[in-house]
């Protein structure tokens, strides 16, 4: 065995706080090893080189690189051996960097602890055996989770390249949270006049079936073959009937629903459609406030359909459907105001949230686009904005900031100026963060061009005298306390995670973050992918973003199915888990422990019944090779000799 | 409640200015069958006059008495006054977190303090430990025509790593408190709203005007009395009522109780036992509306029923009119 050891510089990333030379010259020692060298940047093309070479001339069979982590070169590394002839699997990276040299800062030490790493490396791929990977065919569609505006971007860009798109919303309408604003910033269109005729396209698209009112139940499977279970929920409507007229929701005699869609501005019918461009245009029933469901009789709306489409027995249904990626754009939820009770959101009906002001400035929402106060529907005159309204607060835990509010703000202020010309807003803000194309001269704008006052300093408290809202609270520039008796108060509540956001991931087997948002492959260079194949990300879910934002990232997942797609076949990763039918004795508790359902048995033909495993859908996490009694099952490239070499060479000094 | 034994410290306040708080909170704990015992030979808590000299000293005088109450073998102190609860939890919590501070500390005692008791003011114990369910039970009395505003002051529930008690911007205990004794409370907005605290003596008209915004609210939301925790509040706006009226040109005339002494009078105590009489704005109109929870009853009784009557009449009249429409 010819073992060949290569030891990154890393520029002075590593060889600032190790002795790269000291190193290499200890494991030239090593039983096996016959070559030892160090090199500038291993991963550059002349570096890569360099290992060729050694191999053909030193005539080597096994490779360590002693370098960073394997998760950022691994993969380049087994390409440089592969096309030197060498198996793939002859190589082993002993990281040197993330877990030494950039940790450490006892140079000494470090070299102590390099050739400690190099040494296990050089133990592991003397045990290691060539394996090969295998293909599989691929199903070429796409599930899309989520029908905001990132989710239909993905949806229409996959569909357009020609492949067939699941798409599933688990509200009654596409749009998200686009379809609820008025205007978008900085050039002030209507929202819904962009976003419709794309809601419009998403239903009108022969590649896409749109499930709406549907959520995700269960995920099997893997990149290339995915199953899922889709929850249909009851919707008390057969939308195969409903034609969207309306008589119902006229009818309706309970009027005091909860109104999701306008968040709660004004009540509902018990039977509703969400807004006039909902897609799909169809009614469902609130079991919650429907007097069918609460006292048992009314009937009412079953009476009036002219297609008789009303059916209080409806249940639950589940779908099976497969696919062979996933786009995750499941958006994002705002703070609920209560959280901040200094703002006394929730207690007094004249301080409400950002996105609330936004149904009140909407042509289609319950006021008819007229700005009235909620406690007794007068138009306001003075109106105070307060930007991060559980932003970049520490002591709720969320120290980011919501990226787009100080942007909505200034346009919900002109917006008012332009309502109500004899009106003045206020907006309390710690900075006014406009890094966008335009966004800067729109904040401007707002100031110089709409009078808008812009106080900068945090508000105290927030408290009602007579019919005014009193807003306190510091202006920092001045040095003084300020307060003003305003007659509407809007909170520019923080964006967060939605609440079912972990159990998503689980499903998904993707990881998120300590605020319930999704994680990037890699935050510069794999934005949207995530670290399970198959799995792209798009939108809000990985962070609080903005439209063209969440549109770019919409059309960026898609072109990563599209060229995942562009293949037939996928290879596997060999590095999987594989039973020794001689050893196992056929109890199956790994059958039970598997998280992924990749082993399932086998009865041999002597009939005797062992456990095998699914190598396309294990995902080699190493679960059953600790519950397996006697050893039978190992997961390829950590088997147990290998790690146990590896263990040796630490503790045998 | 019965097998469990607090200690309770009274401080400098309720031996003094503020000894009806003292009065009435000794006198609602027996009510309410919590046992509690003193440490003998306390001292100064280590309230403001330390903390703003020097930490280790204050938590040193507040951990001093903390040690005389570990030494009775009790876990838990009752403090009603709100500064000395506040430096028993600050120096309880200071010392639990960082080894380096109560080593500095024990240094200072003759005795080291274990950290092993815990802080509460009495509002904490009557919402927390005794119930609302059992506060609820033992009212026999009905204070009509009483609205209260719930004022908690600054320090009662913040800051909140340290008070580790209701809510640090909306607190509801007091409110619930009073609720489930049968009082009406009112929507006050400046529940914890400065008072002027200690700058009374030296910068007085500041603390007049803080106090005139406080007694307006409570105005503004209907109440005609204001229930307190702390001595500082309830001498601020009882005892200054008259210096802010002169100061600010108002005409204040609000009772402010302790909330232990709006207890006392529904669970039927005499006034002098819960030092009503000491109270400067006079609350003598409350403690003579108290009646007997059963006249309460027939008194709703009755209104209920006139109420009922003149429904009866309208709905006769009614009648009447869409007969002659017909």
């Amino acid at each position: 065995m010819r073992v060949g050891v290569f030891i990154c510089h890393c520029g002075s990333n590593i060889a600032g706080t190790i002795d790269v030379a000291k190193v290499a010259e200890e494991t030239k020692k090593l039983p096996g090893v016959v070559y030892s060298t160090t090199y500038m940047y291993t991963c550059s093309e002349p570096g890569q080189e360099e290992i060729q070479k050694a191999i053909k001339n030193e005539n080597l069979d096994r490779v360590v690189v002693a370098a960073c982590s394997p998760r950022m070169h691994e993969l380049t590394f087994r390409r440089t051996v592969a096309k030197a002839g060498l198996n793939r699997y002859f190589f082993e990276q002993a990281n040197i960097r993330e877990h030494i040299s950039w940790i450490g800062t006892d140079k000494e030490l470090n070299t102590i602890k390099a050739i400690e790493a190099v040494r296990m490396a050089v133990e592991k791929v003397k045990q290691n055996k060539p394996l090969f990977s295998s293909s599989f065919k691929i199903n070429k569609r796409v599930l899309v989770i989520g029908g905001g505006v990132a989710g239909m971007q993905a949806a229409l860009d996959c569909a357009d390249g020609g492949l067939e798109v699941l798409l599933v919303e688990k509200s009654p309408s596409v749009g998200g949270m686009m379809s609820r604003l008025d205007k978008t910033f900085p050039t002030i269109d209507c929202s819904i006049c962009i976003l419709g005729p794309k809601m419009v396209d998403v239903a009108q698209h022969e590649n896409i079936k749109l499930y709406a009112y549907s959520e995700i139940d269960e995920i099997k499977g893997y990149v290339g073959n995915y199953q899922i279970k889709i929850r249909k929920k009851a919707t008390y409507v057969d939308w195969s009937k409903c034609t969207g007229c309306g008589a119902c929701m006229e009818k309706c005699p309970s009027k005091n629903s909860y109104d999701y869609f306008n968040f709660g501005v004004a009540p509902t019918r018990a039977i509703n459609i969400p807004f006039p461009q909902a897609i799909p245009k169809k009614a469902k029933i609130d079991p919650n406030y429907c007097r069918q469901f609460t006292k048992g009789k009314c009937g009412v709306c079953a009476k009036i359909c002219p297609t008789k489409a009303i059916n209080y027995d409806m249940q639950d249904e589940i779908v099976t459907e497969d696919v062979g990626a996933i786009i995750v754009a499941t958006g994002y939820s705002l703070i609920d105001m209560e959280k901040l009770p200094e703002y006394g959101g929730g207690r007094y009906p004249d301080v409400i949230s950002g996105i609330q002001y936004e149904r009140l400035l909407n042509a289609s929402g319950p006021t008819s686009g007229h700005i009235v106060r909620p406690s007794d529907h007068v138009e306001p005159k003075t109106v105070v904005f307060v930007a991060c309204a559980g932003s970049r607060d520490k002591s709720i835990g969320i120290p980011y900031c919501s990226n787009f509010c100080c942007m909505y703000i200034a346009k919900q202020a002109i917006l008012t100026k332009d309502h109500i010309p004899d009106s003045q807003s206020y907006v309390f803000y710690m900075d006014i963060r406009s890094p966008g194309k335009g966004y800067d001269e729109f904040t401007r704008r707002a100031q110089e061009e709409y009078g808008v006052k812009y106080i900068r300093g945090r508000v105290s408290r927030i408290y009602p005298k007579g019919n005014k809202m009193v807003v306190r609270g510091a202006d920092t520039l001045l040095g003084t306390q300020v307060e003003v008796e305003a007659d509407l108060v809007v909170l520019g509540t923080a964006v967060i995670s939605n609440a079912d956001a972990g159990h998503m991931a689980e499903k998904l087997h993707i990881s998120y973050d300590t605020f319930g948002f999704y994680v990037e492959s890699h935050p510069k260079l794999r934005p949207v992918e995530t670290n399970t194949s198959g799995v792209f990300l798009a939108g809000a879910c990985q962070g609080p973003k903005d439209i063209p934002a969440s549109v770019g990232q919409g059309s960026a997942a898609a072109s990563k199915v599209l060229a995942l797609f562009s293949k037939d076949m996928l290879e596997s990763d060999p590095a999987v888990a594989k039973v020794n039918i001689n050893t196992c004795v056929g109890c199956l508790k790994c059958v039970k422990t598997c998280p992924f359902q990749a082993i399932k048995e086998k009865e041999l033909r002597d009939g005797r019944v062992v456990a095998d495993v699914i190598e396309t859908v294990c995902a080699g996490c190493g679960v059953c090779t600790s519950t397996c009694p006697c050893g039978a099952i190992q997961l390829q490239h950590f088997t147990d000799n290998q790690i146990l070499a590896e263990v040796n060479a630490i503790c045998l000094k | 409640m019965a097998e469990r034994e607090y200690a309770y410290f009274s401080g400098c306040s309720l031996e003094g200015t503020a000894s009806e708080y003292d009065a009435s909170v000794r006198a609602v704990l027996k009510e309410l069958n919590v046992r509690f015992r003193e440490p003998d030979d306390w001292s100064c808590c280590g309230s403001t006059p330390a903390h703003t000299v020097d930490h280790v000293f204050a938590a040193a005088l507040a951990a001093r008495n903390l040690r005389l109450i570990e030494k009775l073998g009790l876990d838990t102190v009752i403090a009603p006054c709100p500064s000395c609860m506040t430096v028993f939890k600050k120096a309880q919590y200071g010392m639990t977190e960082s080894e380096a501070f109560r080593n500095e500390v024990n240094e200072l005692l003759d005795e080291p303090y274990n950290c092993g008791v815990e802080s509460k003011s009495a509002l904490q114990v009557l919402f927390e430990d005794v119930g609302l369910d059992a506060i609820a039970e033992r009212v026999t009395h009905a204070l009509p025509g009483l609205k209260v505003a719930p004022y908690y002051g600054c320090i009662l529930n913040r800051p909140p790593e340290i008070a580790r008690f209701d809510d640090p911007e909306n607190p509801v205990s007091m409110d619930k408190v009073l609720m489930a004794a049968g009082v009406e409370v009112t929507n006050f907005a400046f529940k914890l709203e400065c008072c002027g605290a200690a700058f009374g003596v030296t910068k007085r008209e500041m603390v007049n005007q803080l106090t005139y915004k406080v007694l307006s609210m409570a105005i503004d939301s209907g109440a005609n009395c204001i229930a307190v925790a702390c001595p500082l509040c309830q001498q601020n706006l009882d005892l200054r009522q008259e210096q802010v009226n002169k100061t600010m040109g108002s005409s204040f005339n609000i009772p402010i109780l302790y909330f232990t002494q709006i207890l006392g009078l529904v669970y039927g105590l005499p006034p002098r036992e819960i030092g009503m009489d000491k109270l400067v704005v006079s609350a003598d109109e409350i403690v003579y509306s108290r009646i007997t929870v059963e006249e309460m009853r027939k008194r709703a009784e009755l209104e209920a029923q006139a109420k009922v009557k003149k429904p009866e009449k309208k709905i006769a009249k009614e009648e009447a009119k869409t007969e002659e429409n017909e």
